[in-house]
Order: C-alpha cells, then sequence, then structure tokens
C-alpha cells in the first residue's frame, strides 16, 4: 500500500545530517587528494606522516572517506533491520561487506582500465580513483541495503526506491559516476594544467559530483514530494 | 512494399548533403589566382633607372651550365656527416661526399637546410621550386593526375632562353612540363614498392649525357630514397644502401664537372620516423640543399658573409635564374641566395651581378609581381599592400640615390631590401587562405536544413511515405534552380553551377519541411525528443569535433563514447525495470494495460545474452585501441605493430607469428559466416547465392591466405622462384577480387537462399490439407491470400537438416511446404554480401589487420546481439511501430564505424593514406587514375562501407533472435501462437517495413551528417586557427568523404534489401497457384 511519507521532516534530515556531517569532511577531503596527487608527482614531503609515502596517498582520501560515510550511517540508524542480531551474523555481513567492498574496487579499476585507462603505468593511481569510487558508490550501498546485490539492482530502477535515502543514495551514486565520467573530458586537452594528468581529474570530477549528489538530493526530494510514493517493506 | 518512394527520398537526402558539401568545400579549401603572365628578357622593370637596358639575361652569367639532381625525399638529417659516430643507424654518414666538399673545398660547395612549403608532396614541390611561388591547399588532390603548370617557371624560361634542358627521372614533371625539355627520359613514379626503376634508369643515361655536349640544364630525380621510406621507414638497411648508391652518383658527377658547370643536390621534401611526407612537421619539410661549383662561387669562409641557415624552397628559383641569366618567373615570390653572389661588382665584375644588383632586381621584380596580383585579386589586404608599397619605394629611392652617386650601396640597403622580400611571402602566404564566406555560409545553411530534415523524415516516416511528399518540392526546386541559372546567364553572362545547385535544394528542403509540418501529428516532433542519451552523446561527439585536441585523440574519444553508450543499454533496462525478472506479486498495475510480462526464464536468459554482448562489445573496443596508428602531434605514440607490413618485419619469427595470428583471424572471419548461414538453413539450396557462401567465401580466403605467404616473404630468399613468385603477386589478389566480386554478383542477382521442400505425402492427400481457416480465404484477392499463405509457410523455419528426423514423426498438423532459410531471407544476403565486402577491402589492408577486421565482425555482431536482445526485453513496453530501431543502437553503429576507420590504421591525416592498397594485385602500378583511386578509396573508408552497407541488419535482428510467441499475440497476424516467424513479419506489414526501412536509413544519414555538419562548422568556425590547415581541414575532407562513402553503401544496402524483397515476392506468386488450388 503506497503511503505518503511525511517527507519535510525527512528531507530536512537528510539535509542536515549529511550536509553538516559529510559536506565538512568531503570538502577538506577533496583539498587534501588534490594534495596529495600533486605531492605523488611534484614534491616529496608527505603530509600523510606514515613512512610508506605511496601507500598513504593512494589510500588517505577514501580511507577517511570511509569511516565518515560509515560513521554517519551508523549514527542515523537507516541500515536495514537485521532480523538475526547475534554476534556471528553481525560478524559474517561485515566480512562479505568487506569482500564486496573490495570487489567492487576490482570491478571500478576494470572498468577504469577499460574505459582507456593505461594498464601498467600509474595502476596504483588508477586503483586509488576505484576504491574513491567504490567510497562514493559501494560503501553507501553496503551501509543502507546490506551486502544484497539483489536489492542493489532493485534500487537502481524506476520503482526501486522504498525511502527517501534510497532516492538520495540513487541521486548520489549517479552524480559520482556521472562525475568521474565528466572528469575524464579535459584529459586530452592542450593545456598543460597539473589537475590534467591521469587520475586527478577523474578523482576531482567524482567528488564533485558526488558533492552535487549531496546537495541535489534533498531538493530534488523536496521538490518532488508529492510524486514520490514509497511502497512498505 | 513501397520501394521506390524510398529509394528516391534516400537519394534525394544523399543529394542535399552532396550539395551542401560542395558548396561549403567550394567556398572553404584557398584557391590561388595564377598570374598567367611570363616574364621575358626585354623585360624592363619599374622603375627603370636611368640606363635603360633590360634587367634579366646578362650577357655574362656567372653559371654557363647546371646539373640539377633532386633526391626525392632527401632529408637535413641524411646529408649530415658526422665522423664522430662510431655507430650510426641506416640513414646516418651514407653521405660522406657532401661533407667532404664543405669541408675541403669551402669556397666551391655549400651545404643548406632546405625548407619546403607544405604540403610536402612531391608534385606541389615541383611546382613550388620552378615557379617560386606559394602552393595552396587545394592542388594536394591532384597528385596522381598532374596537369601542366600553367604559371611562369624556371623551365619555361630555360627553355625561351635557348638553354637545352635534359630532364630524367620521375615522370611528374614530363606531366607538369609537356614538351617543355630539349631531351626528357621519364621513368614510372606511382609504384612505392620500385625502389631500383627510376635511379637505375637515370644512372643509365646521365653519365653519357653529361659527358656529351648537348645539354645545357640536366635534371635528374631520383625516387629510390623516397620510395624505400615509404615501403620500408628511413630505418632500415635498404635505406643505407639507397644512400651510398646516391653518394656515388654525386661523386661521379662531381668528377666530370667542368668549371661553368653549378651542381645543385637537393631534396624537395623530407620524410617522418615512419617514411611518410604531405604535412607540415619539420621532419617533413626540411630537407637538404648543396651546391658545387667547379670554380670557386663562394666567398671564403672568413670573409664576412652572413651565411643563412635555412633556405626557403622557393630561394632557389631567383638564384638559378639570374645565376643562368635567365629571366625570373613571372610569380616567384623568392629571394636571391646572396653567398652565390659576389659582393661587389667592381672586383670581379664580368663574373655577372654583384649582391645588390641582384637583390634590386629581385625586388623589382616581386613588386612587379605583387602590383599585377593585386590589381588582378583583391584578397592581399589593403592596408599590408600599401606598407609594402611605401617600403619599396623608399628601397628604390636609397638605390637610385647610391647608384647616381656612384658610392657603394649602404649595407642598411640589402637588409632592408631582405626584409622587404621577407614580408612580401608572408603576406602572399597569410592571404592566400583565402574563403569565400558566402558559399560556405550557404554550405552550412544547407547541411543544417539537411539535418532537420533527415531528422524529421525518421520521425515521420510512416507519414511521409503515405502522402507523396517528394515530387513536388524537388519539382519545385528543379525550377528554382534553372531559374538562378537563367537568370545568372542573363546578368553575369555565365552560370556558376554551384550556386543553381544550392538554390535548387534548399528551395526544395524548405517546400518538404513546410509540407512536412503539415502532416505531422500533433506533439511527435518535441523537443524532448532529442534529449535522450543516445543523441546526447552524439551531441559529444559532434561537439568534439570543434577542439584539435579531440580530433587529434578522435580514436580514443569515439571509443570512449561507444564504451559509455554501450554500458547504458543495460541500465537503463534496469532503470525500467527489464533486466532482472519482475516479482510475481506485482500487483499494483493494472493488467490491461501492458502485455503480459515475460517469463522469468526468458528475461533470464535474455539478459544473459545481453550482458554477454555488453563483454564482448567491451572487450573488442579495448583490442581495438591497439591497432591505432599515430598523428604526427601525439608526442609519445608508438604506431601499432600490426601496421607493418609483414615483409617489413625482420625478425622472422615475428613474422611467422603475425602471419599465423592473420590466418587464423581470416578463417574465423570465414568459419562465422558459413556458422550464421548454417544455422539458420540458409546452406541448404542450390541457388548462386549459397554457391557463393559455400564456394567462392572459402576459395577468395584460402588466395588470401596464399597471397599474404608470398607477399611475406622477403625478396632475397628465394631468388630461383622470384618469377614464380612475382607472377604470384599479381594472379593471387586478382583472383581474389575476382572471386569477391563474382560472389557480389552472384548475390546480387538471386539473393534467395531459400529451400524449399514439398512434402510427399501432402499430394496424396491431395485437397483435404489446407486448413478451414485457410480455405475461407480462397477466393478472395491474391493479396489476402497471400497474407493467410505466409504463416502456414514458415511454421517451421529454423530446422536444418539434423533437425529433419524429428520432424518426420510429426503425424499431422504439418505446413504443406518447409521453407528452410526463409526466417533470414532477407539478413542472409546482406551478412554475405558483408562478409563479401569486408574479405575484399581486408587484402588491400596490411596483413596484421585481419584481427582488426575480425574484431571489427565480433564487434557488429555483439551490438546486432545487443540490439536484438534489449528490444526483446523492452518488447512489453515500446508501443510505436512494430519494427522501429531507436536511436541508441543506430548511434552505435554509426559510431562503430568512425571507431573501426582508426582501429584499422587509419587517420584523418593525408601522409596517413595507405596508398600501398592501390598495389595489390597491381605490383607493376597502373596506367590510370580511376582504378588505384577506387582501391585506395575502399581501403581508406572499409569501415564506413561495412558498417554503411549492413545497416539494415539492426532492423532485421530482433526478428531473427526473436521470442517465440511474444510478437504474435500483439501484432495479431499471426494465426499461431508457437509460429516462428522472423522475418516474413516484414512481409506481412509490407507499409510498417518500408516506413521503419526509410526511418532506419535516415537515422543513420542524420547521425554521419550531423559529424559532417559538426566539421564544417568547425573548419568555419576556426579557420583562421592554427591547426586549421594540419587538423580541421584534413578532417572536413574526411569526414565528407566518409559521408559520401557511406551513404553511397547505405543506398546499396537498402537496394540490395528491395532486391531480396521482389524475389521474394515472385517466389510466393510462383508458389500461391500450385499450392492454393
Amino acid at each position: 500500500m503506497p503511503e505518503e511519507l511525511n517527507l519535510n521532516e525527512l528531507s530536512r534530515v537528510v539535509f542536515l545530517g549529511l550536509s553538516q556531517n559529510e559536506m565538512f569532511t568531503l570538502n577538506k577531503v577533496a583539498e587534501e587528494e588534490t594534495r596529495c596527487f600533486f605531492s605523488l608527482r611534484y614534491t616529496s614531503v608527505s603530509h600523510v606522516g606514515s613512512g610508506d609515502q605511496r601507500h598513504g596517498i593512494s589510500s588517505c582520501p577514501p580511507r577517511r572517506l570511509c569511516a565518515v560515510n560509515i560513521a554517519v550511517f551508523w549514527l542515523l540508524g537507516i541500515s536495514p533491520p537485521t532480523k538475526k542480531n547475534t554476534l556471528s551474523y553481525k560478524l559474517s555481513r561485515l566480512s562479505r561487506s568487506c569482500v564486496y567492498f573490495l570487489l567492487s574496487c576490482l570491478f571500478f579499476h576494470t572498468v577504469v582500465v577499460l574505459y582507456g585507462a593505461p594498464l601498467l603505468e600509474s595502476a596504483l593511481e588508477t586503483f586509488s580513483l576505484a576504491v574513491l569510487l567504490s567510497t562514493l558508490t559501494t560503501l553507501r550501498c553496503l551501509c543502507m541495503l546490506g551486502p544484497n546485490v539483489q536489492a542493489w539492482i532493485r534500487v537502481f530502477s524506476r520503482d526501486g526506491a522504498m525511502s527517501v535515502w534510497d532516492t538520495s543514495l540513487q541521486i548520489t551514486t549517479g552524480c559520482s559516476v556521472v562525475g568521474a565520467w565528466l572528469g575524464a573530458f579535459p584529459i586530452p586537452l592542450d593545456w598543460d594544467r597539473p589537475w590534467q594528468v591521469w587520475p586527478i581529474s577523474c578523482s576531482l570530477g567524482a567528488t564533485g559530483g558526488f558533492l552535487t549528489g549531496l546537495l541535489v538530493a534533498p531538493i530534488w526530494i523536496r521538490w518532488h514530494r508529492k510524486q514520490l510514493t514509497y511502497k512498505l517493506k | 512494399m513501397k520501394r521506390l518512394p524510398v529509394l528516391a527520398l534516400l537519394l534525394w537526402i544523399c543529394c542535399v548533403f552532396y550539395v551542401g558539401i560542395f558548396l561549403f568545400v567550394g567556398g572553404f579549401l584557398l584557391v590561388r589566382l595564377e598570374v598567367n603572365r611570363t616574364s621575358s628578357c626585354e623585360d624592363v622593370l619599374p622603375p627603370s633607372s636611368n640606363t635603360t637596358s633590360p634587367d634579366f639575361c646578362s650577357k655574362h652569367p656567372r653559371v654557363r651550365r647546371a646539373v640539377i639532381l633532386i633526391i626525392d625525399a632527401l632529408k637535413a638529417e641524411f646529408a649530415r656527416y658526422d665522423p664522430g659516430n662510431v655507430s650510426p643507424r641506416p640513414f646516418e654518414n651514407k653521405l660522406p661526399v657532401l661533407g667532404e666538399m664543405v669541408s675541403s673545398r669551402a669556397s666551391h660547395a655549400r651545404l643548406y637546410t632546405f625548407r619546403a612549403d607544405p604540403p610536402t608532396t612531391t608534385m606541389q614541390r615541383i611546382k613550388g621550386f620552378t615557379t617560386g611561388s606559394l602552393p595552396t591547399f587545394i592542388d594536394v588532390g591532384n597528385n596522381f593526375a598532374s596537369s601542366a603548370v600553367l604559371e611562369d617557371n624556371l623551365i619555361h624560361q630555360l627553355g625561351q632562353a635557348g638553354k637545352r634542358v635534359v630532364f630524367m627521372g620521375d615522370d611528374t614533371w614530363v606531366s607538369l612540363f609537356p614538351r617543355k625539355f630539349h631531351r626528357s627520359l621519364p621513368f614510372p613514379s606511382f609504384n612505392v614498392k620500385d625502389l631500383h626503376t627510376v635511379d637505375n634508369g637515370i644512372l643509365q643515361n646521365i653519365f653519357p649525357t653529361l659527358d656529351g655536349d648537348d645539354w645545357d640544364v640536366v635534371i635528374a630525380h631520383f625516387l629510390g630514397v623516397d620510395h624505400c621510406g615509404h615501403r620500408f621507414g628511413p630505418d632500415h638497411p635498404a635505406m643505407a644502401e639507397k644512400l651510398t648508391q646516391m653518394d656515388g652518383v654525386i661523386r661521379s658527377v662531381i668528377k666530370r664537372l667542368q668549371n661553368d658547370t653549378l651542381l645543385v643536390v637537393m631534396g624537395d621534401h623530407g620524410m617522418t620516423d615512419t617514411g611518410d611526407h604531405g604535412g607540415e612537421s619539420q621532419k617533413e619539410t626540411d630537407a637538404a640543399l648543396f651546391l658545387y661549383s667547379g670554380s670557386p662561387l663562394f666567398p671564403d669562409p672568413d670573409a664576412q658573409q652572413v651565411e643563412p641557415e635555412v633556405v626557403p624552397q622557393t630561394d632557389l628559383v631567383p638564384t638559378l635564374a639570374l645565376l643562368l641569366g635567365v629571366p625570373i618567373p613571372y610569380s616567384s615570390v623568392g629571394q636571391v641566395m646572396l653567398p652565390l653572389f659576389p659582393r661587389n661588382s667592381s672586383l670581379d665584375a664580368p663574373v655577372g651581378l654583384s649582391q645588390v644588383e641582384a637583390l634590386w632586381i629581385n625586388v623589382k621584380q616581386v613588386h612587379r609581381f605583387l602590383e599585377t596580383y593585386s590589381s588582378m585579386a583583391k584578397d592581399i589586404p589593403a592596408d599590408s599592400l600599401s606598407q609594402l608599397r611605401a617600403h619599396f619605394s623608399q628601397i628604390s629611392s636609397q638605390y637610385m640615390s647610391s647608384t647616381r652617386d656612384g658610392t657603394p650601396p649602404p649595407p642598411e640597403l640589402v637588409a632592408s631590401m631582405q626584409e622587404y622580400l621577407s614580408s612580401v611571402r608572408e603576406t602572399c602566404r597569410a592571404s592566400w587562405a583565402r574563403f569565400n564566406p558566402l558559399k560556405m555560409a550557404a554550405g552550412l545553411l544547407v547541411l543544417g536544413f539537411g539535418c532537420i530534415l533527415c531528422y524529421v523524415i525518421s520521425e515521420l516516416s510512416v507519414a511521409v511515405l503515405q502522402g507523396t511528399m517528394l515530387k513536388t518540392p524537388v519539382l519545385a526546386g528543379l525550377m528554382v534552380g534553372g531559374a538562378v541559372a537563367v537568370g545568372q546567364i542573363f546578368t553575369l553572362g555565365y552560370v556558376e553551377v554551384s550556386w543553381c545547385f544550392g538554390a535548387a535544394v534548399l528551395f526544395s528542403e524548405a517546400l518538404f519541411l513546410w509540407r512536412a509540418r503539415r502532416v505531422c501529428p500533433r506533439g511527435r516532433l518535441s523537443h524532448w525528443h532529442l534529449l535522450t542519451l543516445p543523441l546526447l552523446v552524439l551531441l559529444l561527439r559532434c561537439a568534439s569535433l570543434l577542439s584539435d585536441s579531440y580530433v587529434i585523440s578522435e580514436g580514443r574519444v569515439v571509443t570512449f563514447l561507444l564504451f559509455s553508450l554501450g554500458l547504458y543499454v543495460p541500465l537503463q533496462l534496469n532503470w525500467d525495470g527489464l533486466l532482472v525478472p519482475a516479482p510475481s506479486t506485482d500487483t499494483q498495475k493494472p493488467p490491461g494495460l501492458l502485455a503480459p510480462p515475460l517469463p522469468p526464464s526468458v528475461v533470464r536468459r535474455e539478459s544473459g545474452t545481453l550482458l554477454v554482448c555488453i563483454g564482448v562489445l567491451v572487450v573488442c573496443l579495448y583490442l581495438s585501441l591497439s591497432f591505432h596508428s599515430c598523428r604526427e602531434e601525439q608526442g609519445a605514440c608508438q604506431p601499432s605493430v600490426f601496421l607493418t607490413p609483414l615483409s617489413r618485419v625482420q625478425d622472422s619469427r615475428l613474422r611467422n607469428l603475425h602471419y599465423v595470428l592473420s590466418l587464423a583471424s581470416l578463417s574465423a572471419w570465414a568459419f562465422l559466416l558459413h556458422r550464421w548461414l548454417r544455422h539458420y538453413g540458409n546452406l541448404n539450396c542450390t541457388s548462386v547465392a549459397v554457391f557463393t557462401a559455400r564456394c567462392l567465401l572459402p576459395l577468395a580466403s584460402i588466395c588470401m591466405g596464399l597471397h599474404w605467404a608470398v607477399s611475406a616473404t622477403p625478396e632475397d630468399t628465394f631468388r630461383n622462384l622470384a618469377e614464380l613468385i612475382s607472377l604470384a603477386h599479381v594472379i593471387l589478389p586478382r583472383i581474389a577480387f575476382g572471386l569477391l566480386g563474382l560472389g557480389m554478383l552472384l548475390v546480387w542477382l538471386d539473393p534467395l537462399t531459400v529451400f524449399l521442400k514439398t512434402r510427399a505425402p501432402l499430394n496424396s492427400r491431395g485437397a483435404v490439407m489446407p486448413p478451414p481457416r485457410y480455405r475461407a480465404s480462397t477466393g478472395i484477392s491474391p493479396q489476402a491470400e497471400l497474407h493467410h499463405l505466409i504463416p502456414q509457410l514458415y511454421q517451421r523455419i529454423r530446422q536444418s537438416l539434423d533437425d529433419e528426423g524429428a520432424k518426420g514423426t510429426d503425424p499431422d498438423g504439418r505446413p504443406a511446404v518447409e521453407a528452410y532459410g526463409l526466417g533470414t531471407v532477407y539478413s542472409a544476403p546482406l551478412v554475405l554480401l558483408y562478409g563479401l565486402m569486408g574479405l575484399g577491402m581486408l587484402l588491400l589492408h596490411p596483413e596484421g589487420m585481419a584481427l582488426a577486421f575480425l574484431l571489427l565482425l565480433l564487434q557488429a555482431a555483439a551490438l546486432l546481439y545487443l540490439h536484438a536482445s534489449s528490444s526483446n526485453l523492452s518488447s512489453q513496453q515500446s508501443h510505436s511501430s512494430v519494427f522501429s530501431v531507436p536511436w541508441a543502437p543506430v548511434v552505435l553503429w554509426s559510431l562503430a564505424a568512425s571507431q573501426f576507420f582508426h582501429a584499422t590504421g587509419h587517420l584523418p591525416t593525408f601522409p596517413s593514406i595507405q596508398w600501398g592498397a592501390a598495389f595489390v594485385g597491381f605490383p607493376q602500378g597502373h596506367t590510370g587514375t580511376t582504378l588505384p583511386a577506387l582501391l585506395v578509396t575502399l581501403n581508406t573508408f572499409s569501415s564506413h562501407i561495412l558498417f554503411a552497407v549492413s545497416c539494415p541488419l539492426l532492423l532485421f535482428w530482433p526478428l531473427v533472435c526473436e521470442l517465440r510467441g511474444s510478437r504474435t499475440s500483439r501484432l495479431g497476424g499471426g494465426e499461431d501462437g508457437d509460429d516462428v516467424v522472423m522475418e516474413m513479419r516484414l512481409r506481412e506489414n509490407p507499409q510498417q517495413f518500408s516506413s521503419a526501412l526509410l526511418q532506419l536509413a535516415a537515422r543513420y544519414l542524420f547521425i554521419n551528417g550531423a559529424q559532417v555538419l559538426a566539421s564544417v562548422c568547425a573548419a568555419a568556425i576556426l579557420r583562421r586557427h592554427l591547426m586549421v590547415w594540419k587538423v580541421f581541414a584534413p578532417k572536413l575532407m574526411f569526414e565528407a568523404s566518409a559521408f559520401i562513402v557511406g551513404s553511397v553503401f547505405v543506398l546499396v544496402g537498402v537496394a540490395l534489401v528491395m532486391r531480396v524483397d521482389t524475389a521474394v515476392a515472385r517466389l510466393f506468386q510462383r508458389l500461391l497457384p500450385e499450392n492454393s488450388r
């Protein structure tokens, strides 16, 4: 039975919860990430602090993003209610989530390479882009829907969204991927800018797309609140 | 089915585009006005000095005779000699004679870098260094159809002055300067693979000539170095051999020189690292110029003579003319080379002009040309013209005053004159990039309207076919064109054809669009239709043509867009909830609105197919990236290893590996086609088309494999079999061409691959057999009878021979006639034609491209199956015309054509044209120019041709792969839910068939036309861009040619479908009386 939710309230939650927590960190993350890539190419100063510079750099932005994402979703408590509450069940879900996350990193890496990224040269940078993309898309799916591919496929269809969270997930995920896609556009241009170097523009595009998604999702939900009807689970 | 209207409409669309392209190109490509005046000895150049003696033709020329050795593609790098280089590459240090002479006899010899003006093709260069003028873009095309030079030139002047010019070598000269030589010994130049004929011919003749006394100027044009570059590249032992031979030639010529003779050794252009030329990179423009004279001609090195570092090619003309004492050609804009003239005439007066005198004559001559030219044409800007005039009058007053006073002219005067000459040259170069903006705008308008027209026709194909929309606009357009022509005759006195065509086409377009507005159903042509993602991808593709960076990396851009659009298909299906089986508890939707959903197993199977297709597509796209060639602008880029012909691969193991790979791809190509045809039962009958598929196709492939083997053998390995090998070079490809041509002809003549089998027991039971439904229809019109007969005919189609046993047990309800291959009656000939043409074009490519062609086939199949399964999955949703092909597959199809243009090693630049294609099967070269031009066109646009001709397959494939019983219920055409009717559905709905075919072809033309429009816009907007001649103009030429070739082959494909349709109609007419009575 369709039911119109109290969207005003929910959208406020979306806006408050996501914007205040994530947008602030994300801004910093985007900035930091650019610096990460720049430092990789232009300076030898490691700002990560750890001894292994390259390793630290390749995972520094997504790592913080992961933490923020998980924390936000845990605090908001919008993950699907689990039927079983035993520790072993939770652990198995957690491990499956980790495996899924890793698989999605590999998947994104493959897709990006097939799109024309260099295969061997700067593979680490490519992989870090894949990790970033997984963080922006798969991790949110994992947090919201659990390690359940069927549900993921369901969410990304016209009638698949079952709550405002699903709708916002659709929008942010789409925006991140499209942002990364658009980020590839300036690469062939002969402007000789430092940010045109291979994965930087795509990472910036993905991050920018994600930010746009976060901004757009509440607005879109509010705008279409009359048309949005969700089925009860 | 309406055959003629469809063809007529498509032909009209094509004509519209052709006229638009013709108009725009006519206004865009630069044409320099040729000044048809000649200099003569009696000329007195204004302003005349007080002595009224003529300026040219001094009685005591500085040199009496000249030997000009032109070594084609003698790059500046080849002529350098570096004794410190211990391990020279094949092209380094092979001409030590030049270095020795320059260092040991400094006052006799000089070596310069000789810079050519682009385009660096041989004919343009010959024109350049004989007329002394600058070339324009339009000349590039006639490199192989060279016509006589009409402008004043050095050869003409030498002849006028009574000098005996003896020519030998490259036969381009004879066609450029017919009957100008005292004696000429031309040798054929077209065969790039032939390194020795021209050179050996010269060597046999040059020394006897030089020893004799019957000459004043000898011109010898060697081609071996250039051909060696084209065939092997500069970094090859053959190049070392060739350059060493040239070294010997120069030495022996120097030995025979007398004191009054000047030797000029020059390259007409350079070459890239792959041995090609034609562009304007420094590697291509910088050639070597070596001057040597028996008597000391140059100042001593310690004399303070400023030596030019780089000599422009045009400078040779005035220099040689003044040295030999003949007039400088009228339209030369070159500058004399000062080191060849003495500084002061007072010291050695009898030896000729001094530097200042020579420069003064040169300046006056250039000024005269400038005045004449600016009076004839208005393209030199007035302000720069007046500046040049002021400069000239200043020079002239200075010179006059110095001669009046008898004082030596100040050294600033020399610099000033040189500056004047350079600025004239620069002004001319800038303003000979001249456009006709009116024609360009008209071309743009026609093309823009053409695109709108295509879109409208594709959206309104049903309405357009129902009304007779075409006749009036075309007639009216023709009348308008005629009226314009008559008007031009009365007002101008002559007819300019392009304007007549333009007016006619524009008027007919406008009239058609106006009429289309009336028949247009409301809301059918809303703007929102244009904003779907496939068209957005097309828009991105068009936008990418406006940026030189994107054009340079076009191959990757297209692949990127294709990949994105390919991924979009499953995502869109998933968004619509069609990719996974719908949940069974879906009670929300009212059941009557939509057709019943597909059963989950079917959905799962179809989406599995879809994902597999996506996988194949993606892999093909990725692999195709490794077949790209490189533009000169792409710095760190290695051309694909598969692009080198096998004969150039030096490592024998690598060569064998490449050969085996190519052979495997070739057999896979033939096998896949054969397999598909057999699967759908198209190989059962005894028609000639089947004969083609069964025999001609494999035979041609075998011939090709053998030909590759023969051409891969190095020349020196089998000396005793040389004759046999050269015979095989000729025979094998010709046999393959013949077989493929015969196959295409046979497919056209009898395209049906249907095997009809009448059941024996049927006759015994007589008239009882036809079911009642069927009998009820007898007595109505034959048309209606046909309608009911057809479903009966193909109840069982896909059963091939192995299926027969099972069928024999079927006791009753069997069809009266079994027809094998009827389900793919339309697509089978098309697939066969595709296979034949693909093989033919593969033969024109380097052997390694077989892999790319296999990828092409696989990708085309993947796209077709992708389209088929996605349309199967979305069959519940589509409410529009049954057969209508949506935009996404058509855009994919058309982008794939551009993608494989790059993935078969082509680039939109002139140097990258694979001229070698003209010699496949004709290693001795050609007599005419039509056949080689045809072969090279087929080679260049092979992927466009293949995708264009097979475009109707997009319409047939969903029917070939149709789901049993899914469409019948909606159509209401079939009586029996389980019929596999496949392409016979098209026969049942001839109206929809023709409108869908028209729509498909119009969409394909729209996509290609939009790309042409975009590159036309790029050329028009960026016509003063730095890269216009390097990137945008060649891109425009290639895009326009691709459109022309592609549209012709779309028409061929559609015409073949029509041909099949008539054949099928005839077949049924033959069947009808037998079975219905």
